[in-house]
């Protein structure tokens, strides 16, 4: 070995404990997964959990898992913060997560950075305690989608990155070069938003699959949240587009609209508005309490939260947008 | 003399750098408007692949986030981030776009922290898909602020790999052979590296622009050459497309 990172070494194990996990905890059977939502975090959560979401960024995130766990009070999760923007800010904000390993947190791209992640993290309330980069997440769920114990790759290679990573560097024996070998991840638990399902859990992803295939495979449960549940032969007669198989699957949640304020591909646009809220409130603690008690704590559900966030009315306008039908205005833009 | 703001020159110059017919990995912000411009212009077989999956979209309207339904609209494939970020590491990637909080004399970027790791001032997003562009890509562009404080003799944290600690460094840390940082424009001028020594080179001052002001904003030597000529301007008919075709409302060019 010729270095080995510093960061602390999150959900990985033996490639033959993973394999135990595998045969014992996934179910060959295909039945009925659907319960609501509220079931699904309470059975498959536990607090210190080290848990990833499938999407990217702010698309195709299951908000509506991150606003259960909030109301569940679910505490000390440490995140796989794979390119996470919105979600990580809510969790952060929601006193959800505190340890996270980061790809890329504390910002909302285009639209600035994030107050509340960054009051915490610079605070001392979340701890970073690993660095990586996009791929390298990406490769470490892809090593575990293998059942490997790593993967080399070629990035990270002589940067602080690598350093405070939990991430090693060793000679390759076909080249003699230094490779950067990526540990496998398996989450304790993934939330994963898709287009449609059946009850079993066979999900369809439309547009960009970013890292799910292989996350899917990592997860030790998975929860799928679902725009819509659809009948099992509704899959089997286009079997193509279908990115996550039933045995992979531990949950089916039906959660319409359930990426919202995000991006679902093909489905509706983000809803800027909404985030502008949430970036305007978060410059200040009371102002994230204000925010997580209007649409969190005094609503009962994702049902509930969509009808104080517009409605029906609001989601057409998302689709609109989606369909690039009516002109983008994101007030985080006004000059 | 066109009226235009540092923004608008620096979106035109990256966009003078992409040939046609090349490949180049794009995050949000300032690099879509700069390949927005450059098919519009001089590269209309330019070769969009975004991280999260998007592969040769027609980029209907600026995408707000690097996976939003814009960067795959009417796209030549809809892959995972497996696939492109595999498409970097096998070399099908020339150019990779980055910006930074920090940069130094070999080119190397800060987007983790500012002051002590363990006790940030400032905690910065991280790598994202920083590193791995700057690992993997052929050459890279870097669009940032100049400045005394951003242009930093040490940086307080190698997120992504410039030159690292001088000629030949890529390549023993295991980097691919023949990669780093190719330009870096700001709102003062264009630089390059030198080839033998991988310093920082300037090689153009945008108008209105001294060479003492180069230097003055810069916390490192860099290498001056005898005659630096001046940057083009943008053209009348960059300026159109950048205001009325690609940012309307000037999201981004605005800034």
């Amino acid at each position: 070995m010729i270095s080995k990172g510093e960061g602390e070494l999150l959900g990985w194990m033996d490639p033959d404990e993973a394999r135990l996990w595998m045969r014992d905890h996934k179910s060959r059977v295909q039945q009925d997964k659907r319960m609501p939502l509220s079931e699904a975090v309470r059975r498959f959560t536990r607090d210190g959990d080290y848990f990833a979401l499938g999407g990217f960024g702010h698309i195709r995130v299951s908000m509506a898992a991150i606003y259960e766990m909030i109301r569940q009070g679910r505490r000390k999760l440490a995140m796989a913060a794979k390119t996470a923007v919105h979600d990580v800010d809510v969790l952060i904000g929601g006193g959800v997560v505190d340890k996270i390993e980061c790809a890329y947190s504390f910002g909302h791209e285009l639209r600035g950075l994030s107050a509340a992640g960054r009051r915490a993290v610079e605070g001392g309330a979340v701890r970073v305690v690993g660095e990586i980069s996009n791929a390298g997440f990406q490769w470490r769920f892809k090593a575990a989608a293998m059942g490997l114990p790593f993967i080399p790759s070629r990035i990270m290679l002589g940067t602080d990155t690598l350093r405070k990573s939990s991430a090693r560097v060793m000679e390759d024996p076909f080249t003699g070069k230094p490779l950067c070998l990526l540990p496998a991840c398996y989450p304790d638990f993934v939330f994963m938003h898709v287009h449609r399902c059946d009850m079993h859990g066979n999900a369809q992803i439309d547009g960009i699959t970013i890292e799910d295939r292989e996350l899917a495979l990592a997860a030790k449960r998975l929860i799928l949240t679902t725009e819509e549940v659809v009948d099992h032969e509704e899959i089997r007669d286009d079997p193509d587009r279908t990115v996550v198989p039933f045995y992979l699957v531990d949950a089916v949640c039906e959660v319409p609209y359930g990426s919202h304020p995000g991006n679902m591909p093909r489905l509706y646009y983000s809803d800027e508005e909404h985030l502008a809220e949430w970036l305007s409130l978060t410059r200040t603690e009371e102002g994230v309490q204000e925010y997580l008690d209007k649409y969190i704590h005094s609503v009962e559900d994702f049902s509930e939260y969509i009808e104080i966030v517009g409605g029906e009315e609001k989601m057409e306008h998302l689709r609109r947008l989606e369909a690039l039908e009516v002109p983008l205005e994101a007030p985080w833009a006004r000059r | 003399m066109a009226d235009y703001n540092p923004t608008e020159l620096m979106a035109c110059v990256a966009s003078r750098v992409l040939e046609d017919g090349s490949s180049v990995f794009v995050g949000t912000g300032l690099p879509i408007i700069a390949v927005m411009l450059a098919q519009r212009l001089h590269a209309p077989n330019l070769l969009i692949l975004f991280e999260a999956g998007g592969i040769g979209p027609r980029i209907p309207t600026i995408p707000i986030s690097v996976g939003d339904s814009r960067t795959f609209h009417k796209a030549v494939m809809a892959a995972s981030m497996d696939y492109v970020m595999s498409c970097a590491q096998l070399g099908f990637v020339d150019y990779g776009f980055l910006g930074a909080a920090q940069i130094d004399m070999y080119g190397n970027l800060n987007t983790t922290v500012i002051g002590d790791y363990a006790h940030p001032r400032v905690r910065l997003p991280g790598s994202g898909g920083g590193n791995d562009v700057g690992s993997l890509c052929w050459r890279n562009i870097i669009l940032m602020r100049h400045d005394k404080r951003r242009f930093s003799e040490r940086l307080d944290f190698v997120t992504t790999p410039g030159y690292l600690t001088g000629p030949g460094a890529r390549e023993r840390a295991g980097l691919p052979a023949d990669t780093g940082p190719h330009r870096v424009i700001t709102q003062l001028c264009v630089l390059g590296f030198h080839p033998e020594s991988k310093r920082m080179t300037l090689v153009s001052t945008h108008p209105g622009v001294t060479v003492e002001e180069v230097v003055g904003n810069t916390g490192f030597e860099l290498i001056i050459p005898d005659a630096v000529p001046t940057t083009d301007p943008p053209t009348a008919e960059e300026l159109r497309l950048l205001r009325e075709g690609i940012d309307p409302t000037g999201i981004v060019i605005g800034k």
